[in-house]
């Protein structure tokens, strides 16, 4: 992968959001994210397929069939083959499967991958309700007004009941903080205008309120309502080439996998992300690396418990003990394992679709040094990075190892 | 009857009104919440909203249904709850739709006052008329047998003299709400010497329902808030007037709105206000009270003369402000009126020599928007005044005068027994005028 790049995450916490003023639409973000990619590489007519990545258009933005908008990008990808995935919040993960699986399958060389949401079009209110078809309808009479925090929280309030309700909540309050302190390092994050000087403060004054909002989680427990796209090229060692992009400037894909859950069947164990611990395990077995030789990990952090399970479902630490790991700073910037580093979903922000785009570009950029401000020095003994895309409540998981190439 | 039963049938007078619709809106919200608990399933709730005006009750409709959608979006966790056996109702969407068509199914709007003859409870926010009140709420309670309890809108006219002359024998109280009712949380409270204790403890239980502040205020006209607004508003003009034998008077109309509102660190100058709540409306209020008022004169000459010119302000249907006194951009005021060539002098055309009149803002200024969001204003305040006392040019001198003026006016509203307290005064300024500080206090000592 190569050539990666993001529009702005757009919404609230950024200066210039103002939800009363008329904003650009889902044809801007294709169009913003394709472009960008495509002025890093020679040759925008090598492409040879474009994948677009989106959970939600149909509702947020009354526009399906978004893989008729690649031309938009650039006019040579007009009758190329083009066409959209969809895995809920997992959508920019499946788009990157399925361009590699274009490469693996050598029918491309070269593919676009982009992912985009535009979801600032309603307001949360409804918004959940959109959001909450990445769960089963059948089951949206009984959930919570806000349907996914409200699963989530019920996750939450498992973890509490097992583990201790402060101990839990300090783990979660320093996941929020380092998300805020990476995400001001990245100028295309969402929260990158962020000047609270007390984020734990904040965080502790804000407990929850189930009469306002859901039981377990208070609102900066939640990742970003966004407006986002992001984009990058699959290609094989031959596309590359014809792209004129040096290896260094580009990672290998050493392994990935890709699982999914009954969505029909609730959770066995509240406190266990079970796919993400079996999708990450195939990912690393199929690269033949374990978890220490990682150096750095975007997860999906769509509310903060869920960060803290993913650190246990990786095996960086025991069942419960979780909290303890992000308390102790372990997956700060400078930590043991540096995670999400330019934010992740609560602090860089969640445009649902282009999520799992986002991270394979974070990740891109950190293993060839382009990171810039966000930049981490990755030890040589953990030169792999980890993605790890959700869609819904633990049911479609891809997961990515990553290596400079 | 208990709270719920009182609430089955209400009715509003003067619906359609700027006061009237607001009412309507927090009457029905409450009372269809109430038909949603379980144990008021299947029981009829009817609130009728009654006005003369047929447009004025179709535009009602839809600042009803905007209204509702609002504030169902804001509670759609308990609407969830309370349709919970409505299997047909899935999405927030659905319930939030639901909701405003239970409210809005509640709602009779009607142009007959018949309607108000079956009513247990009658909100009256007709015009600011003490005989037109008199004669419907007359009326009314001799054609309805069912003894109803009337809550008085009234800003300024005496509820004792509405009973007496209404034959209302203790079902009669001032529950005065701010403008606009909806938003405002501030409710004056006012009881005559007859009003029935059951009848107070269901309005202070309907305030706490719709979470509004009550703050009680003597049965003198124009109560707190009008007590402390129209003498306000006369010093202000007073000192206008005073300026002007030295300037041009719509400069001095300039300066004055302009230290009332930024040295003084209100969300609008005394002349903006006054165009706010409408001219015809202040001069309106002062002529109720004034018969009452033993030692003092409210009365404006100014605002008499603007409204012969058919200066008015007051606010569109929208919300936006008209033209008064000043003239209002988006932004703003930007200009005044001038009275001798009947036409409004912009702001641009003098505010150099306003200024230099005025002297330098001194350090330290933060505006009104930014000031109430302090958390230790006193502080604030004390260290403002302190540096504004101390600042030698003219627009200091106006505001410490004025400031100690609106200080003198909220006192003798304590002393004259219309506020049991200094910090009743307080509250109904701070709540229902949005002020940033009490007008009772100790920075202008």
């Amino acid at each position: 992968m190569a050539a990666g790049a993001n529009t702005i995450s757009m919404g609230t916490g950024r200066k210039e959001f103002n939800p009363k003023k008329e904003r650009p639409g889902l044809e801007y973000y294709i169009r913003e994210a394709g472009q960008a990619v495509l002025r890093q590489i020679n040759d925008p007519e090598a492409i040879d397929e474009v994948v677009i990545g989106n959970f939600i258009a149909a509702r947020f933005n009354k526009q399906a069939h978004l893989g008729g908008f690649a031309a938009t990008i650039h006019p040579s990808l007009e009758f190329k083959p083009s066409h959209s995935v969809e895995g809920a919040c997992g959508s920019g993960g499946l788009a990157l499967i399925a361009g590699i699986r274009s490469i693996l399958a050598e029918t491309a060389q070269i593919v676009l991958a982009v992912g985009v949401e535009v979801q600032n079009t309603v307001k949360a209110i409804y918004g959940a309700d959109i959001l909450a078809g990445a769960g089963w309808f059948q089951k949206r009479k009984n959930g919570h007004a806000y349907f996914f925090p409200g699963q989530f929280s019920d996750r939450a309030g498992a973890y509490y009941e097992k583990y201790g309700y402060d101990y839990a909540r300090k783990g979660m309050a320093q996941w929020f903080v380092n998300s805020i302190e990476n995400a001001r390092l990245d100028e295309t994050a969402q929260e990158f205008h962020n000047s609270t000087a007390d984020l734990t403060g904040l965080y502790n004054k804000m407990a929850p309120n189930g009469k306002n909002f859901v039981d377990h989680l208070n609102v900066l427990d939640c990742s970003k309502v966004s407006d986002g796209a992001s984009g990058i090229i699959i290609a094989s060692e031959e596309g590359l080439a014809k792209l004129g992009i040096a290896k260094k400037d580009a990672v290998e894909i050493m392994g990935y996998a890709q699982l999914t859950r009954n969505i029909t069947e609730d959770p066995a164990d509240l406190t266990e992300l079970i796919t993400i611990k079996k999708t990450a395990a195939l990912a690393m077995q199929n690269a033949g690396i374990t978890i220490d030789q990682v150096g750095t990990v975007e997860t999906h952090d769509c509310f903060s418990i869920a960060g803290l399970l993913a650190v246990e479902a990786l095996g960086l630490a025991e069942k419960g003990k979780g909290a303890a790991y992000v308390a102790e700073g372990k997956t700060a910037r400078n930590g043991e394992m540096p995670i999400n580093t330019t934010g992740g979903l609560i602090g860089w922000g969640h445009p649902t679709g282009a999520t799992g785009v986002h991270q394979a570009v974070t990740l891109w950029q950190q293993l060839t040094g382009k990171a810039g401000n966000a930049q981490i020095q990755l030890k040589e003994n953990r030169p792999y990075g980890l993605s790890i895309n959700m869609g819904g409540d633990d049911v479609t998981v891809v997961s990515i190892v990553y290596k400079k190439a | 009857m208990n709270y719920d039963d009182r609430l089955q049938h209400v009715s509003v007078l003067g619906a359609a009104g700027k006061m009237g619709s607001g009412i309507l809106l927090l009457t029905a919200i409450e009372m269809a919440d109430l038909s949603l608990k379980p144990e008021n399933k299947g029981k009829s709730f009817i609130l009728n909203a009654i006005d003369l005006s047929d447009s004025g009750l179709a535009g009602l409709v839809d600042y009803m249904r905007a209204q509702i959608l609002k504030t169902a979006e804001k509670k759609t966790i308990w609407l969830r709850q309370m349709y919970a056996d409505r299997t047909d109702l899935i999405e927030n969407s659905d319930i939030i739709e639901a909701y405003i068509q239970d409210v809005m199914r509640i709602v009779r709007p009607t142009t007959s006052m018949e309607a108000a003859y079956n009513s247990f409870l009658i909100f009256e926010a007709v015009s600011e008329n003490k005989d037109l009140k008199v004669k419907i709420l007359n009326q009314i309670d001799r054609n309805n047998p069912k003894k109803p309890w009337y809550f008085t809108n009234t800003s300024s006219v005496p509820i004792n003299i509405i009973e007496k002359e209404a034959a209302l024998d203790g079902r009669v109280l001032g529950f005065h709400f701010y403008n606009p009712p909806a938003v405002q949380k501030l409710v004056e409270l006012i009881l005559t010497d007859k009003s029935l204790p059951e009848m107070k403890q269901f309005a202070l239980g309907y305030a706490s329902a719709l979470c509004k502040v009550v703050v009680p205020s003597n049965d003198i006209a124009g109560f707190i808030g009008n007590g402390h607004f129209m003498r306000d508003a006369l010093y202000g003009i007073e000192q206008a007037l005073k300026l002007s034998k030295e300037m041009p008077l719509t400069q001095a109309i300039y300066i004055v709105n302009k230290v009332s509102q930024d040295y003084l660190c209100r969300p609008m100058g005394i002349f903006q206000l006054i165009d706010y709540v409408g001219v015809d409306v202040v001069q309106f209020i002062m002529k109720v009270m004034n018969p009452f008022m033993k030692d003092e004169n409210l009365h404006s000459e100014l605002l008499d003369q603007m409204m012969e010119l058919g200066v008015k302000g007051g606010q569109f249907s929208n919300g936006a402000q008209k033209d008064g006194i000043l003239k209002y951009e988006r932004s703003g005021p930007i200009a005044v009126y001038d009275m001798e060539n009947k036409s409004y002098v912009p702001f641009d055309s003098f505010h150099t020599q306003a200024d230099s009149w005025m002297g330098t803002m001194p350090d330290g200024f933060q505006p009104w928007r930014t000031v109430i969001r302090i958390g230790d204003k006193d502080t604030y305040f004390t260290k403002w005044f302190n540096t504004v006392s101390l600042a030698n040019n003219n627009a200091s001198v106006l505001a410490m005068a004025y400031g100690k003026n609106s200080d003198a006016i909220g006192r003798k509203l304590v002393s004259d027994g219309v506020a049991n307290t200094d910090e009743d005064v307080n509250t109904v300024m701070l709540t229902g005028f949005f002020h940033a500080f009490g007008p009772i206090n100790t920075y202008f000592v």
